[in-house]
């Protein structure tokens, strides 16, 4: 069987898990199945069709799993979506069109990933610019304590979720460009990098402080930083970078602790979440109560404890931040191991396309680009259910949310090329 | 890179698992946490469930019930109305989705939601959920008397104060009543119109349960306690002589006589019952010397003092009475530590509850039996089987018949012609003590009235406290207690 045939097969499964879940919340809420809610499911899996027909057209030797796994990961968030407000799953269902969109010009016209890294620079620079963006007056925004959002016009999105692919891009160019200065440079004091090289890490260490500072944006900055260092990792070997790197950034989140009452807030709630159920850390104790009423196969889709009767969500931020502890609560341990799982699976089998990879821009490309999708959904689950401070970030394709979603589908769109070129050289 | 690689994914499926051991984690404590209050799973499984009905003692009248809600996704809940509205606010409660439950609604809970089930039971609600079929409740009935409740409501209409009304023999709680009051069914709906009453009192508190929890000065009623150990302890008699000079001498001062008896003089030459019929501080005042302290508090703790006092309510709606300090009791260890003359006639920083006191009057009825006293007579199924009956138990010893008997034979000389011929009721021989506490400030006593009727074979036993009273015990509580007396024995005016 051919890649894209095994794809195809995926993606009638993917289509067949759609129309189930579309249907039990459809039963949950009127009881009767009617044809509109398949229809939902059955434009979803024409949209993924479209992909996967771009796919064999331009890239055919790509991996056959990623394009179902981000789809069914879609297809689990916007059902959740729908179950909570059927408007949003509507734009949400834009927002899918848009990324597939986006997904498919990449496939079509970007005829070689790696004149990428001729632009890297530039991507730098634009990403510290969309970094930057949220905090200017007039289009900035501040949602829950965060500012992370431009606003202009009827138009609101997030240049963070954008950002952190250029991020990545850039990176992989650098980093192949001065591995071997990095990992054989000279060692100072206790074995310990030497200044010099430790200038870039610096550099960022720096660049990630001042987003946290300017945006208050904790998830945001860890996500940036542990990328970086994945990815000197991953380039260099050196544990010691890996090392400085963790306790530069636990220094700089401390003295930011110190400073912004919202950081303190998250860590004290995180420590104790019922010192202050009904205050600082609603959203953290409704979300456990939600995780931890699921049982093991959940209420079922539409069949949870999630809205008031004014029809209010009980936890705010449902439909973005928490949609897992939604998740968890309907399909219960067994549902939320299992988008644990897809999400491993993700991993998988972007690192092993990155093992793969012959050349080091495709290697640090594809390993970046995987472990920006794991640790932001680590950040967040963790977040959610307690196990690490809670920060507010989406979880990669399932949250609602325009700007996560196009940029998940730019992540997907890369990691597909650079396999397509692994598997083609493979031959 | 490929060693790099392998090894973060490795560390990847390390934080993975760790994710899944988190969510397994609280899948494990969720029985505890599903308990808490705060976690809307519970209350919105619970809205599911019909609730019981609250009957009064008839086994008829509605005071709580029930009314459906169809939400927009097709799911039904079943909010709470409560037909008498506030009647019976404190003692019945309320169960609302924004601000939980209190008073029967909370204590009775379980058996409101039928969650008092045993195995069988809980297979066939699992059952019912998957047929869809609405889980119902059990109906509770309590021992309230619509008729002696009403007329504690109107009684205390007005004022700051509260009543309680106990069937002595048995421990019903036939009346239970708060002012101010409110409604229940607006806890809900508009629950800044609860707060928004005026009253004689501030903070006026309508919310708060004056019968069980309110913070009173015994006064005067407390000589009861006093006038008990008294005469169990073979100390006094009845005829016991006294010399009262119209004041007692504490500590090398003068404690005064209280205006009970409307004369500041002395009475003379008088005896125990004559001190108790016309209320004579230095009488008790010299009591308290002699007996000591620490024997009137065993006698106080004999009537339920100092233990809360086993009605079925939430017990964080029922305050126990006995000596407080800086707000919180105090047993004191080393008697010395308290006026004995003052504590006999109930100062000395004693905070009783209207139900405390009403205990006091029913067991002195019940030949010095205190029974426990219970709100709740019967649970029944929604099919009109009894699930449970709650008898008559005996709470505490408090005196000896004879002790009580003569007790009863001074306090039917207090209304018949002492300080609270107020309460007499025609045909009937009613026992009773009046009480007028001085709390510091002009215009805000204590006043009380403890009741039973009829004295020879007692059917009620009632008090009455309310706070903010210019005037005596006698003249404010006596006619209140009168009225919910003749209501519950059925002699309505």
């Amino acid at each position: 069987m051919s890649l894209r045939t095994r794809e195809l097969w995926n993606l009638g499964l993917v289509g067949l898990l759609t129309a189930a879940g579309f249907a039990s919340v459809y039963i949950a809420r009127s009881e009767v199945v009617s044809a509109a809610s398949l229809s939902y499911a059955a434009f979803f899996v024409a949209l993924f069709v479209v992909a996967h027909v771009v796919l064999r057209l331009r890239l055919p030797q790509a991996d056959p799993y990623l394009l179902p796994l981000g789809g069914l990961l879609c297809a689990l968030g916007l059902t959740e979506i729908y179950r909570i407000e059927p408007n949003l799953a509507f734009r949400q269902g834009l927002w899918v069109v848009v990324g597939v969109s986006v997904f498919a010009v990449l496939v079509l016209f970007l005829r070689d990933y790696r004149e990428l890294d001729r632009v890297k620079y530039l991507l730098g620079i634009s990403a510290i610019a969309l970094l930057v963006l949220p905090a200017l007056p007039l289009i900035g925004r501040t949602i829950n304590g965060a500012t992370l959002w431009v606003d202009i016009g009827p138009l609101v999105f997030q240049p963070g979720e954008l950002a952190k692919v250029l991020f990545v891009v850039f990176l992989a160019g650098y980093l192949r460009d001065n591995r071997e200065m990095l990992s054989y440079g000279t060692r100072g004091l206790g074995g310990l990098p030497s200044l010099k090289h430790l200038g870039p890490l610096l550099l960022i260490w720096g660049g990630a402080m001042l987003v946290l500072f300017q945006t208050r944006d904790l998830g945001g900055a860890l996500l940036y930083f542990t990328i970086f260092l994945v990815m000197l990792y991953t380039a260099t070997a050196r544990w010691s970078f890996v090392a400085v790197g963790l306790s530069l950034f636990l220094l700089g989140a401390f003295a930011l602790y110190q400073v912004i009452p919202h950081v303190q807030d998250r860590v004290e709630g995180w420590l104790d979440p019922w010192s202050d159920p009904q205050g600082q850390n609603y959203q953290l104790v409704q979300s456990i109560y939600s995780i931890s009423s699921g049982g093991v196969f959940g209420s079922g889709l539409g069949r949870g404890v999630l809205l008031t009767p004014n029809g209010e969500t009980y936890i705010p931020f449902l439909e973005t931040d928490f949609i897992y502890s939604a998740i968890a609560q309907e399909l219960g341990l067994a549902g939320a191991a299992g988008v644990v799982l897809l999400y491993l699976l993700f991993a998988y089998r972007g690192f092993r396309i990155s093992m793969l990879a012959q050349d080091g821009f495709s290697k640090l490309l594809a390993a970046g680009l995987t472990a920006a999708v794991a640790v932001q959904a680590f950040i967040i689950i963790g977040g959610v259910s307690g196990l690490i401070p809670l920060t507010g970030i989406t979880l990669p394709f399932v949250s609602y949310g325009g700007s996560s979603i196009v940029a998940n589908f730019v992540v997907l769109a890369l990691l597909l090329m650079v396999s397509d070129r692994v598997n083609r050289n493979a031959r | 890179m490929n060693r790099q690689i392998r090894r973060l994914f490795l560390v990847f499926s390390f934080l993975f698992v760790a994710l899944i051991a988190t969510a397994t984690y609280w899948l494990w404590r969720a029985p505890e946490l599903e308990a808490r209050q705060g976690n809307p799973l519970l209350l919105v499984r619970e809205l599911e469930v019909k609730r019981g009905l609250i009957l009064s003692a008839d086994g008829r009248t509605r005071l709580a019930a029930n009314r459906r809600l169809e939400l927009e996704d097709g799911r039904v809940w079943w909010l709470r109305r409560y037909p008498r509205g506030s009647l019976t606010a404190h003692a019945v409660g309320y169960s609302t989705i924004g601000r939980s439950r209190t008073g029967l609604e909370l204590s009775m809970n379980d058996f409101l939601t039928a969650a008092n089930a045993n195995l069988s039971t809980v297979i066939d609600t699992t059952l019912d959920k998957l047929r869809g079929i609405t889980r119902v409740g059990n109906n509770v009935v309590t021992t309230l008397d619509l008729r002696a409740q009403r007329a504690a409501v109107q009684g205390l209409s007005g004022m700051c104060g509260a009543a309680v009304a106990i069937e002595p023999a048995t421990g019903r709680v036939l009346a239970l009543a708060s002012s101010p009051t409110f409604d229940p069914n607006l806890v809900e709906e508009d629950f800044p119109a609860i707060e928004r009453i005026g009253a004689p009192c501030k903070p006026a508190a309508p919310l708060l349960d004056r019968a069980t929890a309110g913070r009173f000065v015994p006064g005067s009623t407390f000589k009861i306690v006093t006038a008990a150990a008294a005469l169990d302890t073979d100390s006094f008699t009845p005829e016991s002589e006294f010399d009262d000079p119209g004041y007692c001498t504490l500590f090398g001062r003068r404690v005064f006589n209280f205006a009970d008896q409307g004369t500041p003089t002395g009475f003379g030459r008088v005896t125990l019952a004559d001190a108790v019929e016309n209320s004579i501080n230095s009488v008790f005042c010299n009591i308290g010397k002699e007996l000591g302290a620490d024997v009137v508090l065993e006698y106080a703790k004999r009537f339920g003092f100092y233990e809360r006092p086993p009605i079925d309510l939430p017990s964080e709606e029922v305050l126990i009475s006995g000596l407080y300090r800086n707000g919180r009791l105090y047993d004191p260890a080393d008697p010395s530590e308290v006026d004995p003359g003052r504590l006999a006639f109930g100062q000395e920083r004693l905070v009783v509850t209207p139900l405390q006191m009403a205990l006091v009057a029913a067991g002195v009825a019940n030949d010095g039996i205190v029974m426990e006293p219970k709100l709740v007579e019967r649970i029944v199924s929604p099919d009109g089987d009894v699930i449970e009956r709650f008898g008559a138990e005996k709470w505490k010893d408090a005196v000896s018949a004879a002790t009580a008997a003569e007790l009863t034979a001074m306090m039917v000389r207090v209304v018949e012609s002492g300080t609270g011929t107020a309460a007499q009721i025609p045909g009937v021989s009613v026992a009773g003590k009046t009480g007028t506490a001085e709390t510091g400030a002009a215009g805000r006593n204590n006043t009380w009235f403890i009741a039973f009727a009829p004295a020879e074979a007692p059917e009620v036993a009632v008090a009455v406290a309310l706070s903010d009273q210019a005037g005596t015990g006698g003249a404010t509580a006596a006619p209140i207690a009168r009225a919910i007396m003749e209501a519950a024995l059925g002699r309505n005016t």
